[in-house]
């Protein structure tokens, strides 16, 4: 039963942990990219229909990888070589991927998937690959030049363009990165979570994405707590939705007027309960604006354009 | 190689040219988009932006689908405009129908000519309380607003849900998921009942949508609402608080959306169902970029992605395209003006040469100044503007 | 060593250098001088990879060479000390200097022991751990010259590196400096401070409107016979007339005991500052960039509100609850340091901007009954103001971003004074102006006290409140000196108190109201 859980909550929390860890790289870089969800609804339609054409979930979530780095390409090119707005850029690149993963998704809707089946004590191998990345990307940071480059640009892109760290480089990297790791986590959506597409099947996890890197106050190993604190979240509203049809009646005595009050509350206001608690979360971490500021890229969502 | 130079003052010009170079651009990837998928682009965009335009009950669909954009695309104008990022207004849409409803669907016996005004003032007052939450929490805590918006939508959309298949069903409807259908006292009169659907709310619209403009270009509040935008730091200096900027830029394009709302169910559907708008909050914030945040451009903007939800339609039917295909072509629109709006600011130079900063460590290479000469004159022919005495 | 010939550079119709030349010898001290505006800052840019020039032959040991980047300067011996240091507050000073050298390091390992030797050696010392925002602008600076020297540099650019130093800790500069140049090391020394130049520079290219004035001797000239090339014509001296009545003036700004805790982590707390600004004087308050000033600004005008309404009283009214325009109403008048972004919306006209700190004054006249703005009184006082300042401008209405730091500032001081206010605090008056304009506006400060009203002028500048100001207090980490009166200020005094001496324990005698 609790391993059980435990498994569901680590399905719930990874695709989470990856779009979040991603756009903390890009973040960290200073770039601000609100095309999370987008990205992630590509990588989701991606690796359905990729998995779906060659029976192999691997192939499907690779090429969800790509195409979210592609995608990301594209606000990396407005916001990094235009200099566009980065939030109204973000906010473009969501409602572009949304809509361009509809209509391409339009074909599969309704058709059952691959799905990509559990490697090590009940879990996939994209999870695993996620703890994995946790580490690189935390070694990556913290004891690389590159990464303090990736850092470096974040705090202050004229001082590194005055040291000659190529400023825009680094950022269409770190953006193609999160685009990467977005595009991976929306194919595991439609490859793990639940193997098939619905329009809009991101559902807000985007969102809740870009939250928790706030929620971590970019650090990598803090964005896995968060991811794993709203997984539980997610699967704690999904049982207490799914005891109501089966299983209650096992429970011990003394448990029963909980469950009971907790069955009575609507299904709806279980579901809002990860959107609201990332409201919650936001607030709590903002009252703390000593530690905001701290942690927060200096450069974060400036757009830097060099003289020359 | 793409460089940016700074003009020293913005391009009047191109702040005029922009959203249709974007139009412009978007036509284009239509064009190609529709070859991608093995349709005559000509039959395809004639579809899809023509013929919507060519027939009397068409166009009434197109008030129809115009009056929330406007609404809320000019009430974002302002949000985003004072650099308050009002991405909420979906959710603030569905919150101030909810409110609105509350007279025809708890109280069916009040019918008379207060009726509907008090379900718009409603409306404004729910979708107000809805954007007010962010808002406050922006102000309050310094809490992004971005994300907290957003979320609100999530939740505002299954508290709709919640209603109609719950509390507020229809006794009478057969096991739908709707509520009871709005008396005549509570619905928007239509402006030519012979010709089709489109009602005063689109004449509400237009107004609300010239006051902002007057508002923002020409007063005192207006004036605080752009220097907070531009500069925030500027403006607190000029004594005009931030964050009774904050709350009056989400109470305003709050209440606008909630007034778009209780239009939208009052109006066009009669009431209230799990769904009651296609992304309208959302495809407003595209209003609001085409129309480069001016509340008048938004009506221009507000006809324009009305037109793009016709076509989609309209589409579908003559060509068997998705009208999913309407989202991208909006995808597309914002993302073109997002980009054209670099003109403005910008000039654009193509690059040739390997451009300092970005290069890798070359070794020293020697170039002579006539070389040097001949390299930078082919790259940088673009017309000075000539200003700067 | 160096030889530069016909280095041009234009910026859109702009020439920011035109057919520069200049010749630096090894182990020679070559100063660089010119006006804010002159091109000196383009020149060593595109020494230093920065920018690119769009004419001109560079020759380093006597072979052309072109610069594409820093990193390319830096392998050929070219090391830069930049005036708003290149650091990084966010990451610790190992960091900062391991991400000017090619390969691997982090500053953590070989690089961080490099780093200590270095500042030991020279006498610089720093702590390769230490987060760069925690630290002072002296802390800052020997960063970034110890990262400039362990590249072993050949030429070393500083780029106006006094201007945030005590006179103290100037001298320990110059002491470095002498030291390099007698390792046969060349420096190019960005100045535009005089005495320093003739002191220590051996010889000296002036630069004036992105030309070549003059190679000269800075020995062999005089202060003024150097300032006159600079600017190119007499600038007319600002002179003091004597304060009328000190002793019966009243006091319109009087801080009684203001504290401020810092608003963010890198900021300053404001610790018990007393002062009284009266009738009829202009009071300067001297500091080291970054010592409270800014905070003492905001805390003053109102943008920053007390915890109690008595720390901050203007013509006898508690004003510490008040905001900005509730103290403007006392009379007070405000112009911050930073120009476009503070003082004005960079892309609004200078009507926009007028109205920007004048809409709640003048009783209100630039609205009309439904708050609407009066576009023709804006533009009619915009004009009266631009006459009377001289402001220079393209365009009948440009925006502000559009006009040049010296008449944009003359704009931002003439719509202060244009309401002939009772009290204007100043902050950093003529940072970064040309002299003309920087004349003009001491001259409209000076004025405002001789009409007998208050002037309060936060200052680096220490020539400027020698020039200007009826007494002197100094700003250290929050706290304020007690106000030397200008007859018995001197400028050891003066750097004494900015470097931290403590004000109770020197012989200094208070001002006498």
């Amino acid at each position: 039963m609790l391993e059980a859980i435990l498994i569901s909550i680590a399905t719930a929390a990874t695709p989470l942990f990856l779009a979040a860890i991603g756009e903390l790289v890009s973040e960290r870089a200073g770039v601000l990219n609100l095309g999370v969800e987008g990205m992630m609804a590509m990588g989701a339609v991606t690796g359905f229909g990729i998995g779906l054409a060659t029976g192999s979930p691997l192939i499907g979530a690779l090429a969800a990888v790509i195409v979210g780095a592609v995608f990301s390409l594209l606000f990396a090119f407005l916001t990094l070589t235009l200099a566009s707005n980065q939030v109204a850029t973000g906010l473009a690149l969501t409602l572009l991927g949304l809509g361009v993963s509809g209509q391409i998704g339009e074909a599969y809707v309704g058709q059952p998937g691959v799905r990509m089946g559990p490697v090590f004590l009940g879990l996939d191998p994209i999870f695993w690959f996620s703890l994995v990345l946790l580490v690189v990307v935390a070694w990556f940071l913290f004891h690389t030049k590159p990464g303090l480059k990736v850092r470096a640009v974040g705090d202050s892109h004229v001082s590194a363009h005055a040291l000659g760290v190529p400023v825009i480089a680094i950022r269409y990297a770190a953006v193609a990165f999160g685009g990467a790791c977005a595009g991976l986590a929306g194919a595991y959506l439609s490859l793990v979570y639940t193997p098939q597409w619905v329009e809009a099947m991101t559902a807000g996890r985007g969102w809740i994405a870009l939250a928790l890197v706030v929620f971590a106050s970019w650090r990598p190993v803090r964005v896995l707590v968060g991811a794993w604190l709203f997984g539980a979240i997610t699967i704690g509203q999904l049982q207490i939705q799914a005891m109501s049809l089966s299983t209650i009646a096992g429970f011990a005595a003394p448990l029963d007027s909980i469950v009971g009050a907790l069955k009575s509350v609507p299904s709806q206001f279980l579901s809002s309960l990860p959107y609201l608690a990332t409201v919650v979360v936001l607030v709590l971490i903002s009252r703390n604006r000593r530690l905001a500021l701290v942690n927060t890229p200096a450069c974060l969502g400036q757009p830097f354009v060099p003289d020359r | 190689m793409i460089a940016l130079d700074k003009r020293p003052n913005p391009s009047a010009l191109y702040a005029t040219l922009s959203p249709f170079i974007a139009l412009a651009l978007t036509l284009i990837a239509g064009v190609i988009l529709f070859l991608a998928i093995g349709k005559s682009p000509a039959a395809a965009l004639y579809a899809y932006f023509i013929e919507p335009l060519t027939e009397g009950w068409s166009l009434h669909e197109l008030a129809v689908k115009a009056t929330p954009l406007i609404l809320i695309g000019a009430g974002l104008c302002i949000a985003f405009l004072s650099g308050n990022w009002n991405i909420g207004a979906e959710g603030q849409l569905v919150m101030g129908a909810i409110a609105g409803a509350l007279v025809p669907v708890l109280m069916p016996e009040f019918r008379n000519i207060l009726t509907l005004p008090l379900m718009l003032c409603l409306g404004m007052l729910g979708g107000a309380l809805w954007a007010s939450v962010p808002g406050l929490l922006k102000a309050k805590f310094g809490t992004s607003e971005i994300l907290t918006s957003l979320m609100l939508v999530y939740v505002a959309q299954l508290f709709l849900d919640w209603l109609v298949r719950g509390p507020w069903r229809d006794p009478a409807g057969y096991n739908f998921p709707q509520t009871v259908r709005f008396s005549p006292e509570a619905t928007m009169p239509a402006i030519d009942y012979a010709s089709g659907r489109a009602h005063w709310g689109f004449g509400i619209a237009i107004i609300v949508a010239l006051a902002l403009w007057y508002m923002l270009a020409r007063t005192r509040r207006g004036f605080s609402l752009r220097v907070t935008g531009q500069s925030p730091r500027a403006a607190r200096f000029g004594g005009f608080s931030p964050g009774r900027t904050t709350m009056f830029a989400f109470l305003l394009s709050g209440a606008l959306a909630g007034l778009a709302g209780i239009i939208e169910v009052s109006g066009a559907i009669g009431q209230l169902r799990p769904t009651i708008s296609p992304g309208y909050g959302f495809t407003a914030i595209i209003v609001a970029f085409l129309g480069r945040l001016n509340p008048a451009g938004a009506i221009l903007a507000g006809l324009v992605l009305a037109l793009s939800y016709l076509g989609g339609e309209a589409a579908q039917i003559t060509l068997g395209v998705s009208d999913k295909i309407a989202r991208v072509f909006q995808g597309m629109i914002l993302f073109f003006v997002l980009g054209c709006d670099t003109l403005i600011n910008y000039r654009i130079r193509l690059k040739g040469a390997s451009v300092s900063g970005t290069a890798a460590v070359t070794p020293a290479a020697t170039v002579g100044p006539e070389q040097k000469r001949d390299i930078d004159a082919a790259a940088g022919a673009v017309p000075e503007a000539g200003r700067h005495a | 060593m160096l030889s530069v010939e016909g280095l041009t550079k234009r910026f859109g119709t702009l020439v920011a250098n035109d057919a520069v030349d200049l010749v630096i010898t090894p182990g020679e001290i070559h100063a660089l001088l010119g006006e804010n505006g002159a091109g000196k800052s383009t020149f060593v840019k595109m020494l230093f990879g920065s920018l690119r020039p769009d004419a001109g032959i560079i020759r380093w040991e006597g072979q052309p060479v072109s610069i594409h980047t820093p990193a390319e300067a830096r392998a050929l011996g070219i090391g830069m000390v930049f005036q708003h240091f290149s650091l990084f507050e966010a990451l610790t000073a190992g960091e900062n200097i391991a991400l000017a050298f090619e390969g691997g390091g982090t500053g953590h390992g070989a690089i961080g022991q490099k780093a200590r030797e270095v500042s030991e050696t020279y006498g610089l010392p720093i702590d390769p751990d230490a987060l760069v925002g925690e630290l002072s602008v002296g802390e800052r600076q020997r960063i970034e010259i110890v990262r400039c020297l362990m590249q072993d540099p050949k030429l070393i650019i500083l780029d106006e590196p006094t201007s945030v130093l005590t006179p103290q800790e100037a001298e320990k500069l110059f002491e470095t400096l002498e030291r390099l140049k007698g390792e046969g090391r060349s420096v190019l020394y960005i100045s535009h401070r005089l005495d320093e130049v003739r002191r220590l520079c051996d010889r000296a290219t002036v630069l004036r409107h992105g030309k070549v004035v003059t190679h000269c001797t800075p020995s062999e000239e005089t202060a003024s016979s150097l300032a006159a090339m600079m600017v190119g014509e007499e600038v007319e001296g600002f002179s003091r007339t004597a304060s009328s009545n000190h002793a019966s003036a009243r006091a319109v700004l009087r801080l009684n005991g203001l504290s401020l805790p810092a608003a963010s982590p890198f900021a300053v707390p404001l610790k018990n500052v007393d002062l009284t600004v009266p009738a009829g004087m202009v009071i300067g308050i001297a500091g080291v960039a970054g010592n409270g000033q800014g905070e003492l600004f905001e805390a003053v005008s109102g943008e920053v509100l007390q915890n109690d309404a008595g720390m901050v009283a203007i013509d006898g009214t508690d004003a510490g609850q008040m905001d900005i325009e509730g103290r403007r109403a006392l009379g007070a008048a405000f112009v911050p340091e930073e120009r476009l972004g503070h003082g004005a919306a960079p892309a609004m006209p200078l009507t926009d901007n007028l109205f920007l700190s004048r809409h709640g004054t003048d009783s209100g006249s630039f609205t009309g009954t439904l708050g609407n703005i009066l576009k023709g009184k804006l533009k009619t006082v915009a004009a009266h103001i631009s006459a009377t300042m001289d402001v220079r401008k393209g365009a009948p209405d440009p925006h502000a971003s559009a006009l040049s730091g010296g008449n944009l500032q003359k704009f931002l001081v003439g719509r202060e004074l244009d309401r002939e206010p009772l009290l204007i605090v100043v902050n950093q008056p003529t940072w970064g102006v040309d002299a003309g304009a920087a004349a003009r506006i001491r001259g409209a400060l000076a004025e405002v006290a001789r009409r007998g009203g208050a002037v309060l002028a936060i200052s680096q500048d220490l020539d400027e409140l020698f020039e200007i100001a009826d007494a002197i207090a100094v700003m250290h980490h929050g706290r304020m000196s007690k106000p030397i009166p200008i007859e018995d200020a001197t400028r050891e005094k003066i750097g004494l108190l900015m470097g931290g001496a403590d004000p109770d324990h020197t012989e200094l005698d208070e001002v006498q109201i």
